[in-house]
């Protein structure tokens, strides 16, 4: 069934009797010829570009829970292409190009929202380093803008120009970054996967990998034994715990981050502004909440709830940006588990043992590359080779010292 | 979240810096084969379960403390200095 404005008002006509379940509800097969772990964005994007782009069949997803019941289902919702090194910015900037005509492609409203990203900048050091990365950018067939206070201010005249630690000097920004309802996205992949013959299994836990002389043979579920040629892994904060039943211990640690919605409000900001100074970034919704965040919690943690310190520090940066923010009411707060990398970045590898793949370590970023990240582990699984954009995103970069580290830190995944 | 520092007594999350997993605590050799390094300074087991990682009293006594801790429930199950630890050295 096509969606279409012309399906919704023929449908209006006759009582909405029309409209039929968005995807099969199958019971798993003895064996596939693919296994995709993991009923995210990620995953559900994966199969749906092994099945359309790849033109591989037999291929199911298996989800613990239901279909986009984890990070996709509780981010912030920004995409953008906005990095500097070369193992990433390319990766990033397919990935803003396959938003840009997802909805087209998918055949669902994903309410993809090109309304701009803009880092803000309050010293010399960090306008000359903002230069660098908006060229870097350019150079990559990305855009970026460098905006001066007065257009900032011409902007957002309600932020706070000249708080005394951080005054604003300006902005870079993406005017092609922007906001996109991220359930569609998990929803709009798994109809089209669905529709290409992808078997979407909820319910269903792997508790185990059958490997036979370094092979996979399949998976151990909680609906039984499912055999597959090749397996695919992608499940974000869970990849340490899925992984191990191979054997691996993975380059990440699972950290919290937290997110957070006010009260709805009139329009304000229309585009999204990260305060990175202050650890502080905000958008908001079309229902008019101010969507925002700021830094991880800090510490190891499987639990998906915060701590009440980083709520307090992203409350501080809001009020220290946008001082009217303190009048409105916090509506809700959540936490996610975040596949925290040693250099911030990701991993789509093959692994040591022949058919199981892994897509993971996307730390607190994972939601802007859903579209790359499955085309490019559907490349790998389709094709045994790592796609253009994404040769960087080895297992092996740690022990040669080609980290992917764009902040700088080192390998300390609490401060990526 | 509270940690009981054993010199300081129960103290809020606020005052601790968090390292990393206990991992950091078994440093191979200098001469050690380069997986062992490897091994040491990017891999980690990531329990979802109870783990033991470092923390530092960074607002408090300025000690190195092991705690033992549970990663689904935040729940602490002991907190011990790693200089009062068996063979540690100063």
């Amino acid at each position: 069934m096509r969606y279409s404005g012309f399906r919704v008002i023929a449908e209006a006509l006759t009582g909405h009797k029309g409209w039929k379940p968005v995807w099969r509800d199958p019971t798993p097969q003895p064996d596939y010829d693919y296994i995709i772990v993991g009923g995210g964005g990620h995953g559900l994007a994966t199969a749906y570009y092994l099945a359309k782009e790849f033109k591989q069949a037999r291929i199911a997803v298996l989800e613990k829970g239901y279909l986009g019941g984890g990070n996709v289902g509780r981010n912030t919702t920004i995409i953008r292409s906005n990095y500097l090194l070369d193992g990433n910015e390319p990766f990033y900037e397919f990935s803003l190009k396959l938003w840009e005509g997802l909805e087209q492609d998918f055949n669902y409203n994903a309410m993809v929202s090109q309304r701009g990203i803009m880092n803000l900048i309050h010293t010399d050091a960090q306008r000359d380093a903002f230069t660098r990365r908006g060229n870097g950018m350019i150079l990559h067939g990305a855009d970026a803008v460098l905006l001066s206070r007065d257009e900032v201010k011409a902007i957002y005249p309600f932020l706070n120009f000249d708080n005394a630690r951080f005054p604003i000097k300006g902005a870079l920004a993406q005017k092609r970054g922007g906001t996109v309802r991220h359930d569609a996205v998990a929803w709009g992949y798994a109809r089209g996967a669905d529709l290409r013959g992808v078997d979407l299994i909820q319910n269903c836990e792997v508790t185990g990998m059958r490997i036979e002389n370094g092979k996979i043979r399949g998976v151990e579920t909680s609906r039984g034994f499912i055999g597959a040629k090749k397996v695919g892994v992608a499940v974000a904060g869970s990849s340490s715990r899925v992984m191990s039943h191979a054997g691996m211990r993975l380059p990440m640690e699972s950290h919290v981050l937290q997110a957070f919605v006010s009260e709805g409000l009139k329009p304000l900001i229309d585009g999204v502004m990260t305060f990175g100074a202050g650890h502080f970034y905000v958008s908001q919704s079309d229902k008019g909440g101010l969507v925002f965040g700021g830094d991880i919690d800090g510490y190891n943690s499987y639990a998906q709830r915060g701590n009440l310190p980083v709520i307090e520090d992203v409350a501080e940066g809001g009020m220290a940006l946008m001082p009217m923010i303190g009048r409105a009411r916090l509506l809700r707060t959540w936490g996610g588990i975040m596949d925290m990398s040693m250099d911030g970045s990701p991993i789509i590898d093959k692994t040591g043992v022949e058919g199981l793949y892994f897509n993971g370590g996307w730390c607190y970023g994972g939601f802007k590359a859903t579209p790359a990240s499955g085309w490019c582990f559907a490349h790998l699984l389709a094709t045994d080779q790592p796609h253009k954009t994404a040769t960087a995103y080895r297992f092996d970069r740690f022990a040669k010292g080609l980290m992917i580290d764009e902040k700088g830190q080192g390998a300390t995944p609490n401060l990526h | 979240m509270r940690l009981t520092c054993p010199l300081c007594g129960p103290r809020d999350r606020r005052e601790f810096y968090y390292y990393g997993a206990e991992d950091y605590l078994h440093r191979p050799a200098p001469d050690a084969p380069i997986e062992a390094w490897d091994d040491h300074l990017h891999l980690r087991t990531n329990l979802a379960g109870v783990i033991k990682d470092l923390w530092y009293h960074e607002g408090g006594c300025a000690s190195w403390l092991l705690v033992t801790r549970n990663t689904i429930t935040h729940e602490v199950l002991s907190v011990e200095r790693v200089a009062d630890r068996k063979g540690a050295s100063a």
